[in-house]
C-alpha cells in the first residue's frame, strides 16, 4: 500500500477518488455492462469496487466494505432506482465509508458533502448568496453560492449527507422537494435547477445517539433505509481493522511495524466481548460499557498503539501500547464503565492463557 | 393396508420384452427427480407429466399408504397434510411425511387420481422404515418424534449426510454461493415449462459418481432397491409409460433399463417389519418451515404457496401481500412504498443477473421500503407471510385412531376448531355449551393434551362460573392423541383409565388433586374409586402434614361440584373423616417447630381453616345426613385449636395466627391480655416479633378498627428500650412491610389523633329514620317477611 511518490504535499486524507484512482480506472475499463446516465461504472462494477474482487484483466481490487455482499448490492440498487439511500447505524459501522466509496465509484467525486450539524441552515442544502457581489450587482446567478446538493443535480452525480438527523428538522425538510421533484425552485431569480439524471443522494444517520432529530415519515418515505451492522464474525472484525489499520499506517507514514495480527485479534476480541455482554466462549456474563465500542474504534486503538511503538517503543506492537489507547476507548462513562472494565481485566483477563503481559499493562494506565 | 414389502421377484429378462413392446421412441420408464415441496418444481412437474401421459404413477413414498391416496380428491382434505405411519402397540413409534399444495408429489397425486390413472407409492413400507428405527430405540421419550420424521423424508434431495450437501457441490459449480439461490434459479422461480427433469438427473448421477452414500448408506440401498423393484412390478403389470416422481438424489438410479433385479432383491431379503397403522392428519406451514427443526423442510413455504397460487405478477402480488399485513400492524405502508419495494426487487434481481426477483430480492426490499430496516417488523412479515399460518385439514372419514375420531366429534358439537394461532376461550360455567366445554378441556389436561391450556385472564376473578383457557394446536398433537389413545376409546373413558392409574400409584396429595380434576372433567365413574382409595390412604397415612395439604384441594372440589351439579356427598364425608384426623395429628405436628417450619405450618393451618369454611358454606343440602352438623365440625376445629395457645412448646408465630383465628371466630375474649403477655417484659424479642407477625400478617383491618388493640401495640412499642427496639425493628417492619401504603397511613393517622379524640369519631346514634325507605326495599328484593 506504501506509495513511495507520496511527499510531505500529500493530503493527509486524500479522497477516495483520488487513493483508489488505478482500481477505479481499472474497473472503468473492464465494465462492459449497462450503466445509468451519469454513473461512471455499471451497478455491478460499483458493487465490485465496494466489495473487492480480481478482473479479468488481472488486476485486483482490494475490498472496501467487508460484510454483506447483499447489503451493498441494496444500496446500489437503491440507487440505480433514482431513489434516495439512507445507512442507518451505530457510530462505527462504516456508514460514511461506504457512502465515500459510493459516490466516489459512481460520480467519481466523494467531495460533493455537506456535513449535518445541529447549526446546519438551509442555504447549505439549497443555496447561498455571496452578499457582497448581491450588494454590488443585485440577485444574479454570479451571486448565487450553490450547495452542494445543488451543485450535484447539475452536474447529475451524487450528493453525501452526513449525520442527516443531527440536522434540525425544519432543515431536513428542505430535502423532501429535492428528493421528490427533483427540482431546486430559485424564486429570487425565477429559475430553477432541474436535476440531471444520475443525481442521487446519499445520507448516514445514527438513529440512537443523543440529540438527534427524528425523520419525518414525509421525509423518510424518500429513502431506502440499509441498516448498517456491526460485524458478524470475529475473523471479519479482525479482517476489517488489518487492512484499515494497513491502510492508514502507510497514509500518515507511520514508521514500519509488523503488524501484530494477535494483538489486533486481541483488541478485537476485547471489543466483541465487552460490546456483547458475554464472553466468546458464552460461560461468563459481563457488564456492557456505555460507548459503542464500534470497529472503527478498534482501527483507532491499534493504529495509535502503532504510533506510540514506533516512536517510543521497540517498533514491535507490544501489549503496553494498546493499552493505554484501549481504556480510552472502553472507558467513557468515568464511573460506570470503569466498573465494567476492571471487572473485565479481573475476571477475564487475569485467567486468559497468555494474556498475563496485556493484564499487567492495563491495570497500570487504569 | 396393501402392504407388501418384498415385491414379487420379478426377473429382467421378463422385462425386456415390455421395453421392446414399448410405443414410440420414448422409454417405458421416465423419472422426474424433483425437490421436495419445490413448487417450481411442481409446475415443471405437471407440465412434464401431461406430455408424458403415464399410464401409472410411482410417487416416493412409504408405499404401505396406497389404501391412502383414494382420499385425496375427497372433500374436505386440504393441504398442508401429512401421511402419519405409527406402530400402534407403541404409537411413539411414528414417522410423518408432510405434503404441502405446491408440493410435486400432492401434485402428481391429484393429477393422477383426477384422470382416473393408476397411482401408488413407491418407497420402503412404512412397517419397514420403523422397524428398524423402532428397535434401535426402544424408549418413549418425547424427542423421537422428531427422529423419524427427519429419518423417513430427508432434506431435498435426500442427502447421504449432512457435510456433503450435493446442492452446495452442484451450486458452487454453477458459481453460486448459496445452494437454495441456485435451485430457486434453476427450477422453483422458473416461468417457462420445458422439461427440467433430464438435466437434474444427469447432474445428480455426475454427483452420486464422486460423493459418497454416508453412514445411512445400507438404508438408502434399501429404499432404492424398493423403488426398482416396484417399478419392474408395474412394467411386469403391462404399464407402458410409468411416471416415477422421487427425490433428485435418486432419479439416476431408477433410469431406464433398470439393472438386473437379483441384486435388488438380495438387497431386500430379510428386512425387519411391524405392525404400521397409517393415516392422514392436518399439518401446518410453520412445521414445513426448517426453522421448526423439521429436517425435509423449506425455509420458506408461505413464498412458496404464494408462487404456487398466484397466476401472474408474483412480486407485485407478494409486495402487496406485505403491505396489507404491515398496515395490520398499524405501520404506515403506501402504495407508492409498494411501487418502489418493486422496483427496488427488480433492480436488485438485474443487478444480481437473476432472472426474477426472488425471495432474497422482495425480501430486502421489504426490509429497506416497507419496514426502514425495522428488523422487528421484517420478522413478523417472516412469521405471518414468509412461513405463514396455513393449517390443513382432513376427511371426516379418513381412518384415525377411535379416539381421535371422538375427539373430533365432539370438538365440532362444542364448536371447538384447532387453530394453529393462540386462542383465548372465555368459559361461562353456567351456560351448559361452556360447561361441557370445560368438561372437554379438563379432560384433555387429565391425558396430558397440551392443545389447551388454563390461561390467567381477568373476567377469572369475576367469580367460580368462569373459566379461561387458551388454545394452540401444534400437528404433532395429532401423536400425542394416538398416544393417548391407548387409555381408551372415547376422551371420557380414556380419563377414566387414566385417573384409575393415579389411583393405583398416587400419593394422597395427588389423589386430591385428582379428586378436584375429575369434579371439574366431570368423570363420576372415576370418583367412585378414587374416593375409597382416598379415605384409605388418609386412614393409613400417618403424616398429619400430608393430610393438611388435602384437604384445600378437596374442600374446593365439593365447592365447585355444587356450582356443577354434581353430587358431592361422598365427597364431603372423605373430607370430615380429614378434619378428624388432621384434628388428632395437630398437637404433634404444631410442637417444636423452627421459624422456617412454623411459616409453612401456619400457612397450612389457614389453609385448612379456609377449606372448613368451604364446607361449613356448602352445608345447605337438606339431604345431608352426615355424621356431624356443619357448626360442630367448624366448633370442634376451632376447639383443637384453642388447645395450643397456652402450650409453651409452640412456635410464637403460630400462636399468634391461632389466636388470631380464634378471635376472627368470635371465640376468645381475653384477646387484649394475651396480647399484652405475649409482648410483656418477660418474652424474648424475637418471640414478640414472631407472635405480631403471625397475629397481623394478612390484615390491617382489626388494627384499624379496633382502639383497644391499637392503644395495646401501641404501648407496647412506646415501652420498648432503644437497643431493643432496633432489634425489633426489622421483624416489625417484615410484618407491617406487608401492609398496604393505604393501611398504614390510616393506622398512623389514628394512632397520632390520640386517645381523647377517638371518642369523638365513635359514630352518634344510629338514626334508624334516615335508611329506612332504602331497607324498606332490600326487605323487598330478598322477599323477607312483611310486618
Amino acid at each position: 500500500m506504501t506509495n513511495p511518490i507520496r511527499t510531505a504535499t500529500q493530503p493527509l486524507r486524500p479522497h477516495a477518488e483520488q487513493a483508489y484512482e488505478a482500481e477505479l480506472e481499472a474497473l472503468r475499463a473492464a465494465d462492459d455492462r449497462p450503466r445509468p446516465p451519469h454513473w461512471r461504472l455499471s451497478p455491478w462494477a460499483v458493487v465490485t469496487y465496494l466489495m473487492g474482487g480480481v478482473l479479468a484483466d488481472g488486476t485486483a481490487i482490494s475490498p472496501k466494505y467487508i460484510g454483506s455482499r447483499r447489503l451493498i448490492e441494496v444500496a446500489v440498487a437503491t440507487l440505480a432506482t433514482d431513489r434516495a439511500l439512507l445507512l442507518l447505524g451505530v457510530p462505527g459501522t462504516a456508514k460514511s465509508w461506504v457512502s465515500e466509496h459510493l459516490a466516489a465509484a459512481i460520480s467519481d467525486d466523494s467531495t460533493l458533502m455537506i456535513q449535518g450539524t445541529s447549526g446546519t441552515a438551509e442555504e447549505a442544502i439549497r443555496y447561498g448568496w455571496n452578499y457582497a457581489r448581491l450588494l454590488a450587482e443585485g440577485p444574479s446567478r454570479q451571486a448565487l453560492v450553490p450547495s452542494p446538493v445543488m451543485v450535484a443535480m447539475e452536474r447529475g452525480s451524487i450528493a453525501r449527507i452526513e449525520e442527516l438527523t443531527r440536522i434540525p428538522a425544519e432543515v431536513q425538510d428542505a430535502l423532501i422537494m429535492i428528493l421528490s421533484e427533483k427540482t431546486l425552485p430559485i424564486p429570487e431569480l425565477g429559475l430553477q435547477t432541474q436535476a440531471l439524471r444520475g443525481f442521487n443522494v446519499i445520507a448516514t444517520a445514527n438513529d440512537r445517539d443523543k440529540g438527534i432529530n427524528e425523520l419525518s415519515s414525509a421525509l423518510r418515505r424518500r429513502f431506502n433505509t440499509v441498516v448498517m451492522p456491526l460485524p458478524d464474525s470475529e475473523d471479519d472484525e479482525v479482517n476489517i481493522v488489518t487492512t484499515r489499520v494497513a491502510d492508514l499506517s502507510s497514509s500518515l507514514e507511520l514508521p514500519e511495524v509488523p503488524t501484530a495480527v494477535d494483538e489486533i485479534r486481541r483488541v478485537v476480541t476485547v471489543f466483541r466481548e465487552l460490546r456483547s455482554g458475554v464472553t466468546a466462549d458464552g460461560r461468563t456474563k459481563l457488564k456492557s460499557p456505555t460507548g459503542s465500542l464500534s470497529t472503527a474504534e478498534a482501527i483507532s486503538v491499534i493504529t495509535s498503539g502503532i504510533a506510540l511503538s514506533a516512536h517510543f517503543g521497540d517498533g514491535h506492537l507490544r501489549p503496553a501500547d494498546v493499552a493505554a489507547g484501549m481504556v480510552g476507548a472502553v472507558v467513557k462513562d468515568p464511573i460506570a464503565d470503569r466498573v465494567a472494565w476492571s471487572e473485565y481485566l479481573e475476571v477475564v483477563a487475569r485467567e486468559r492463557e497468555g494474556w498475563s503481559e496485556f493484564y499487567s499493562a492495563c491495570r497500570e494506565v487504569s | 393396508m396393501t402392504s407388501t414389502l418384498s415385491p414379487p421377484l420379478v426377473d429382467d429378462h421378463v422385462v425386456d420384452p415390455v421395453a421392446e413392446n414399448a410405443a414410440g421412441e420414448r422409454p417405458p420408464v421416465e423419472v422426474f427427480g424433483i425437490r421436495h415441496h419445490g413448487p417450481g418444481s411442481a409446475r415443471s412437474l405437471l407440465a412434464a407429466l401431461k406430455e408424458y401421459q403415464p399410464d401409472v404413477v410411482l410417487i416416493e413414498g412409504p408405499a404401505d399408504a396406497d389404501a391412502l391416496l383414494g382420499w385425496v380428491l375427497a372433500e374436505g382434505m386440504t393441504p398442508p397434510l401429512a401421511l402419519l405411519g405409527y406402530a400402534p402397540d407403541h404409537p411413539q413409534t411414528a414417522a410423518f411425511w408432510p405434503y404441502a399444495v405446491f408440493s410435486p408429489e400432492w401434485q402428481a397425486m391429484t393429477f393422477a387420481l383426477e384422470r382416473g390413472v393408476e397411482v401408488a407409492f413407491c418407497d420402503l413400507p412404512a412397517s419397514a422404515m420403523l422397524a428398524r428405527w423402532g428397535r434401535s430405540s426402544p424408549q418413549d421419550n418425547h424427542d423421537d418424534l422428531e427422529e423419524p420424521a427427519d429419518a423417513a423424508d430427508e432434506a431435498p434431495p435426500a442427502l447421504p449426510n449432512e457435510q456433503q450437501d450435493p446442492l452446495a457441490v452442484l451450486a458452487e459449480a454453477a458459481g453460486y454461493d448459496d445452494p437454495e439461490r441456485w435451485w430457486d434459479d434453476l427450477v422453483e422461480s422458473r416461468q417457462d415449462s420445458s422439461s427440467p427433469f433430464p438435466m437434474i438427473t444427469d447432474a445428480m448421477a455426475e454427483l452420486r459418481m464422486i460423493m459418497n452414500q454416508g453412514r445411512d448408506a445400507g438404508r438408502e440401498a434399501r429404499r432404492e432397491a424398493y423403488m426398482r423393484q416396484k417399478i419392474r412390478e408395474a412394467l411386469k403389470r403391462g404399464r407402458q409409460r410409468v411416471a416415477v416422481v422421487c427425490g433428485a438424489w435418486h432419479a439416476p438410479v431408477l433410469r431406464w433399463p433398470l439393472p438386473p433385479a437379483a441384486a435388488d432383491v438380495r438387497t431386500l431379503r430379510g428386512a425387519p417389519r411391524r405392525k404400521i397403522t397409517l393415516t392422514w392428519v392436518p399439518w401446518t406451514h410453520q412445521r414445513l418451515a426448517s426453522a421448526t427443526g423439521y429436517g425435509a423442510g423449506v425455509a420458506s413455504p408461505g413464498w412458496y404457496h404464494h408462487l404456487w397460487i398466484t397466476p401472474d405478477q408474483p412480486i407485485v402480488r407478494w409486495l402487496a401481500k406485505v403491505a396489507q399485513a404491515l398496515r395490520v400492524r398499524d405501520l404506515p405502508v403506501s402504495s407508492a412504498h409498494v411501487i418502489e419495494a418493486v422496483r427496488l426487487a427488480e433492480t436488485l434481481a438485474s443487478l444480481r443477473g437473476r432472472p426474477l426477483a426472488g425471495l432474497a430480492e422482495v425480501t430486502e426490499a421489504t426490509r429497506s421500503v416497507l419496514c426502514d430496516g425495522d428488523e422487528l417488523a421484517v420478522r413478523y412479515v417472516t412469521d405471518h407471510l414468509v412461513v405463514g399460518q396455513a393449517l390443513g385439514s382432513v376427511n371426516d372419514g379418513v381412518p384415525t385412531v377411535p379416539l381421535e375420531a371422538d375427539l373430533v366429534r365432539t370438538c365440532r358439537s362444542l364448536r371447538i376448531r384447532r387453530d394453529p394461532q393462540v386462542r383465548f376461550h372465555d368459559l361461562d360455567l353456567r351456560r351448559p355449551i361452556d360447561q361441557a366445554r370445560s368438561q372437554l378441556f379438563h379432560r384433555l389436561r387429565l391425558l396430558d393434551l397440551r392443545w389447551i391450556m388454563p390461561a390467567d385472564s381477568a373476567v377469572q376473578s369475576q367469580g367460580t362460573f368462569r373459566e379461561t383457557w387458551q388454545s394452540r394446536w401444534e400437528p404433532e398433537y395429532s401423536v400425542a392423541i394416538v398416544e393417548a389413545s391407548v387409555w381408551g376409546t372415547t376422551v371420557a373413558s380414556a380419563a377414566t383409565a387414566r385417573v384409575h392409574k393415579i389411583i393405583e400409584q398416587g400419593s394422597l396429595v395427588e389423589l386430591t388433586q385428582a379428586v378436584e380434576r375429575c369434579l371439574l372433567a366431570d368423570l363420576p365413574r372415576a370418583l367412585d374409586g378414587l374416593l375409597a382409595t382416598l379415605a384409605d390412604k388418609a386412614a393409613l397415612d400417618a403424616d398429619v402434614v400430608h393430610l393438611m395439604d388435602a384437604l384445600p384441594a378437596l374442600a374446593r372440589a365439593q365447592r365447585y361440584g355444587d356450582v356443577r351439579q354434581t353430587d358431592t356427598r361422598a365427597l364431603r364425608k372423605v373430607s370430615e373423616v380429614l378434619v378428624v384426623r388432621i384434628r388428632a395429628g395437630l398437637r404433634q405436628a404444631v410442637a417444636s417447630l423452627d421459624a422456617t417450619n412454623a411459616a409453612t405450618m401456619r400457612r397450612r393451618i389457614d389453609d385448612v381453616n379456609t377449606a372448613i369454611g368451604l364446607l361449613t358454606e356448602s352445608a345447605s343440602d337438606p339431604e345431608q345426613s352426615a355424621s356431624m352438623t356443619q357448626p360442630e365440625l367448624r366448633a370442634r376445629w376451632l376447639g383443637t385449636l384453642a388447645t395450643m395457645i397456652d402450650r409453651t412448646d409452640v412456635h410464637g408465630l403460630l400462636v399468634g395466627r391461632i389466636v388470631r383465628l380464634l378471635l376472627d371466630a368470635e371465640q376468645l375474649s381475653d384477646v387484649p391480655v394475651r396480647l399484652h403477655r405475649a409482648l410483656s417484659a418477660g418474652v424474648p424479642a424475637a418471640d414478640k416479633a414472631a407472635w405480631v407477625d403471625g397475629f397481623f400478617a394478612d390484615g390491617a383491618l382489626l388494627l384499624i378498627h379496633d382502639a383497644e388493640l391499637r392503644s395495646l401495640l401501641d404501648d407496647w412499642i412506646r415501652q420498648l428500650e432503644d437497643s431493643e427496639f432496633v432489634d425489633m425493628l426489622p421483624l416489625l417492619r417484615r410484618t407491617f412491610g406487608t401492609f398496604a401504603t393505604a393501611e398504614r397511613q390510616a393506622i398512623a393517622e389514628r394512632i397520632a389523633v390520640g386517645a381523647e379524640d377517638l371518642d369523638r369519631q365513635r359514630p352518634e346514634e344510629i338514626d334508624l329514620e334516615l335508611p329506612a325507605a332504602a331497607l324498606a326495599t332490600v326487605d323487598l328484593i330478598l322477599g323477607g317477611p312483611h310486618d
